[in-house]
């Protein structure tokens, strides 16, 4: 005994370390419970599955209401890396889905890499035989389960640029919108792109539990905390698919498009642009080898040209250097200007004309197309003595051309519109050093030569705002979303030139004599009285073939712009396709069917 | 001398009320573990909790046995029960079924079985403390140290073979035992330092951990002890130290098996292991860590609920406390083994007879063990060695066992006055 009490002292060690311990656990604890609270989301992943439920996209319909495209559901096989567990059955899987173990190794590293605890797309759009089978099996293999999805079908094969195309979303727009998830599709092109907040709805989630197996343990608290899904909203547009079918027939085999405009309300008609293709081919499992297919094709199909192309407009350019100088003061329609073959620049060399009555009026120059007579007006609007000099005026000049829409993107409701060129005083300052350029040096820009560039859409609105007699509505697909007194309000100001309505009327009666007896005769409908505008634009190949018209005269219905790639002379190519569709737009059938089958089979494609 | 008026006087309540909220805890989270749909019954016994109901009754019938029995019983049969324990050890490594690797069940039937190390713990402790209580035997003697080494060792090395580490690992904490009774303190923080010594030599380079050594023992010598005299006893101990090092990666690769080096690798977290023994670990910490403050509620549980953790009613038992009950219950649970620790060795301090107070003592190790490395595991502060909660995890054999261990010692207490 004795010994022993000389060690009762070491108690106190023993119960300090037990202590010691004690608090080193609890404060662990309290580490782990209240401070970590990763855990918890950890713990929430481990049981919870959010099954992510996708709204139905909006639908697209024409001005009659005819579904340009549908929702078709599509069934993709997803994966969670972390709940395959270390048992799982590699070999019966690869059976099952029939594939190999090397490229299911394969996708479930790649899985793997992108997140071992959220879900990430295995397989996609499974066929519906495969859907049944695995449904039922799919429970021996943990991780995996299937998610449906809806994806695009299109009714008729065309509109393919305009409707444009949804994908899975990139690592770089991920990074833009949160909204979005890996794996996500979303607009890439068209109204897609453009509508895709409209279009995409807002996504639900339902969560549900399962335990280590993977199995379903049923909705989280009875689904309280469930989102629905909510549907996207329907674009109603102002395409007449038939109007629009008969585009892309008639450019078929052709390079080129056709922009047809409602001048009342700057909805867009028709916007082809050829080669098209199939929007079918955009979707489905060979999508990504039509899609390069598409991408390799040496005429672009998927660059709208209607929108994107930029083209020297030529002698369609002509009204609007009229309408300036009526503006301005240095035309009316009884000044009357000699054409000698041509306009002398005064070195020797002449922009030429063909041959045609002179000298002539503002009526019979633009219905004969004269060069010299719109060289002679740019030089006396932008040589005008009330400006002090070549560049002021030019500047003025150039404030009226872009007033009709031109230089800039026009802000239609579709990606990727380019703004053409109008050029500005500063191009030729650096062009030709400052005050040393006059008139003369830029004067192609009177017959839409040179630097002037516009977009198929462009020349569409001018022909327009000449129609409306001098103002127009942003041209735009949508009419309304959602429900169809719910109108596009972006799209409802009416923009003015800067030219007064009077003087369009001189242009007119001089357009509508181009159809009548003019360079355009060859258009000319007994019942329909068009006013339009040839252009032949020349260019490194063969010329453009660009036309721009409205119909009716009074009160018209619809104004166009035609543009046929290196074809030949503007009456060839341009006015025809143009006038088969005012005259379909119009009328609803078309009675000149030798024109139509002309331009129709027509394969300048091949020349290129 | 006073008689007991009956065998329930004298008893020490608090230990008793502290050993029902044990089993109470234990019951109630083994239901929650275990819980299923199509046998909601609590005393269902084809499931965890009806069984563990079972264990409770055997216990209760247990524990008026002991409580029964004289209380010199057990310091009189100590050597025999040490004996007779051994000895099924010995047996259980012949007609053990091999489960998981380990040898150390005996199975009467399929769902009956019986794990023969939980008895030896017993044994031990008894036979400790009837040997170390002798009059005359002083634990400053050699010769004591070696025969309770050779006591300690025995049943150790054959639960080594019976590959259950976790448990054989419980014998060392007699060295809390023999502490008090003696053992040069130094053996505890050389213990300390071996352990602390090994786990840095296979996290750090060995270089850089001599030369740590080698800057310790300079300071050491230089500022604290500049006695020549011992300069050769210091080298020896220094060279010595150097030489452990560079054996622990022998040790490391050679001694432990690969399952053991897995389990230490984990730990010591050289290799991230998610899907296999971290698995565990990681999951007890998830479902711990999701508690929050309050936790989640009874059967509330999800992670407890859909299985994360595999044997949760087993040896992660504290996992379920942990997620249900949130930072509150399970800092409750530790707290109270803490108290009953401390209460342990508070009667422990009180017997008159050394028997009884080294018993007590080693009574207090074994627990104290058990919930260190139980609790540490699912914390993820120690390996995963399957060692269950005391009186708390789901299994028959440890849940006798600690109730013997524990009713054995308050019988002793009860009696503490008869003694001389
Ligand atoms: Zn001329």
């Amino acid at each position: 005994m004795p010994a022993n009490k000389s060690f009762t002292s070491r108690r106190y060690v023993i119960n300090t370390i037990f202590v010691v311990i004690a608090l080193v656990f609890i404060i662990r604890i309290f580490f782990l419970q209240i401070i970590e609270v990763s855990n918890k989301s950890s713990a929430d992943n481990n049981v919870f599955r959010y099954i992510t439920e996708f709204p139905a996209r909006g639908l697209v319909y024409d001005r009659n209401g005819k579904p340009l495209l549908f929702n078709e559901v599509t069934y993709d096989l997803m994966v969670i890396p972390h709940q395959m567990g270390k048992n799982f059955d590699t070999l019966g899987f690869c059976k099952l889905i029939d594939t190999d173990i090397v490229t299911f190794r394969k996708k479930i590293k790649t899985a793997t890499t992108y997140s071992n605890f959220l879900p990430t797309i295995y397989d996609e759009k499974i066929p519906k035989e495969q859907y049944g089978m695995l449904q039922e099996r799919l429970s021996e293999y943990p991780g995996f389960y299937i998610q449906a999805r809806t994806i695009r079908n299109y009714p008729q094969p065309y509109c393919a640029q305009i409707l444009g195309y949804i994908g899975e979303i990139t690592p770089d727009m991920l990074e833009d919108d949160e909204y979005y998830k890996p794996g996500d599709y979303i607009g890439i092109s068209g109204l897609e792109k453009s509508y895709e907040k409209e279009l995409r709805g807002k996504k639900g989630a339902r969560i549900i539990m399962v335990d280590v197996h993977n199995r379903d343990m049923g909705s989280y608290m009875k689904g309280k905390f469930d989102v629905e899904a909510k549907a996207g909203q329907d674009l109603y547009t102002y395409l007449d698919i038939e109007l629009q079918e008969y585009a892309e027939k008639l450019l078929a085999n052709k390079r080129g498009s056709v922009v047809a405009i409602d001048p009342n309300t700057g909805g867009i008609l028709a916007i082809a642009s050829s080669p098209a293709y199939d929007p079918n081919l955009l979707v489905g499992r060979d999508r990504t080898k039509n899609y390069f297919e598409l991408l390799s094709d040496k005429n672009l199909p998927l660059f709208n040209r209607a929108l994107s192309g930029r083209y020297p407009p030529g002698s369609t350019f002509k009204p609007i250097v009229g309408l300036i100088g009526l503006q301005e003061g240095v035309l009316n329609t009884t000044i009357t200007y000699p054409c000698y073959g041509g306009f002398p620049l005064g070195n020797g060399k002449m922009i030429k004309c063909h041959s045609h009555p002179s000298p002539l009026a503002l009526l019979g120059a633009i219905q004969t197309s004269c060069n010299a007579y719109f060289c002679k007006v740019l030089k006396t609007t932008i040589e005008n003595n009330h400006y002090p000099n070549t560049e002021a005026g030019f500047d003025a000049w150039r404030d009226y051309v872009l007033s009709f829409g031109l230089g800039n993107p026009l802000g239609v409701d579709l990606p990727s519109e380019s703004g053409g060129n109008i050029p500005t005083s500063n191009y030729y300052n650096k062009s030709f050093g400052k005050g040393h350029w006059r008139a003369l040096s830029v004067i192609s820009i009177a017959i839409g030569q040179g630097e002037i560039q516009l977009t198929p859409l462009q020349l569409a609105n001018v022909a327009a705002i000449i129609a409306n007699r001098g103002y127009f509505f942003t041209p735009h697909i949508v009419k309304a979303i959602g429900s169809l007194d719910n109108l596009n309000k972006k799209y409802l100001i009416k923009k003015y030139t800067k030219v007064n309505p009077e003087f369009f009327n001189y242009i007119i009666q001089g357009m509508y004599g181009v159809v009548e007896g003019g360079t355009a005769h060859n258009i000319k409908m007994n019942n329909i009285q068009v006013c339009g505008k040839t252009g032949t634009v020349q260019n490194a190949g063969k010329n453009h073939s660009v036309f721009i018209a409205f119909a009716p005269k009074d009160n018209p219905q619809i104004a166009i712009a035609a543009v046929v790639e290196n074809s030949g002379f503007g009456a060839t190519w341009a006015a025809p396709i143009a006038s088969l569709m005012i005259e379909k737009y119009l009328t609803h059938k078309v009675e000149r069917l030798d024109m139509e089958k002309d331009i129709m089979d027509s394969k300048l494609i091949n020349n290129y | 001398m006073r008689q007991p008026k009956n065998i329930f006087s004298n008893l020490d309540w608090p230990l008793v009320g502290m050993y029902v909220f044990f089993i109470l805890v234990g019951w109630i989270n083994i239901y929650a573990a275990a819980y299923n749909e199509e046998h909601k019954n609590v005393f269902d016994f084809s499931q965890e909790y009806g069984k563990q109901f079972m264990w409770i009754a055997i216990s209760i019938v247990l524990i008026l046995l002991v409580l029964i029995l004289d209380a010199k019983f057990f310091s009189t049969f100590a050597y025999y029960i040490y004996i007779i324990a051994i000895a099924v050890l010995i047996v259980t490594l012949f007609i053990g079924s091999d489960v998981n690797g380990s040898r150390s069940w005996i199975y009467f039937s399929d769902s009956v079985r019986f794990q023969p190390l939980e008895l030896a713990k017993f044994a031990t402790n008894l036979v400790l403390a009837k040997f170390l209580g002798d009059i005359g035997v002083r634990m400053q003697d050699i010769s004591t140290r070696l025969k309770a080494f050779v006591f300690i060792a025995i049943p150790a090395v054959l639960i080594l073979f019976q590959n259950e580490t976790g448990s054989m690992l419980v014998f060392a904490s007699f060295i809390f035992v023999m502490y008090r009774e003696g053992l040069s303190g130094n053996i505890l923080i050389l213990g300390f330092a071996l352990i602390v010594l090994f786990i840095f030599t296979l996290l750090i380079d060995k270089l850089i951990v001599v030369g740590f050594i080698t800057l310790a023992a300079i300071v050491f010598f230089f500022l604290i002890n500049r006695s020549r005299k011992n300069i050769l006893l210091y080298l020896f101990i220094y060279f010595l130290t150097i030489g452990f090092v560079f054996s622990v990666n022998g040790i490391y690769e050679n001694v432990l098996q690969t399952h053991q080096k897995k389990r230490i690798d984990v730990f010591l977290g050289k290799v991230t292991d998610i899907k296999d023994k971290g698995y565990n670990v990681n999951q007890s910490k998830i479902a711990i860590g999701s508690g929050g403050l309050f936790g989640k509620g009874f059967l509330n549980g999800t992670q407890t609920k859909y299985k994360f953790v595999p044997e949760q009613y087993s040896d992660f038992i504290f996992c379920t406390i942990g997620e249900e009950w949130g930072f509150v219950g399970s800092g409750i649970v530790v707290v109270m083994y803490v108290l009953l620790l401390l209460r342990i060795l508070f009667v422990a301090e009180r017997q008159r007879s050394s028997f009884s107070r080294i018993y007590g003592y080693g009574l207090a190790s074994i627990i104290f063990f058990h919930v260190m490395i139980n609790i540490g595991m699912t914390i993820g502060l120690a390996p995963v060695v399957g060692i269950p909660l005391p009186f708390v995890s789901y299994g028959g054999s440890s849940m006798l066992s600690f109730t013997v261990l524990l009713f054995v010692f308050i019988k002793q207490d009860a009696n503490r006055m008869q003694v001389l």
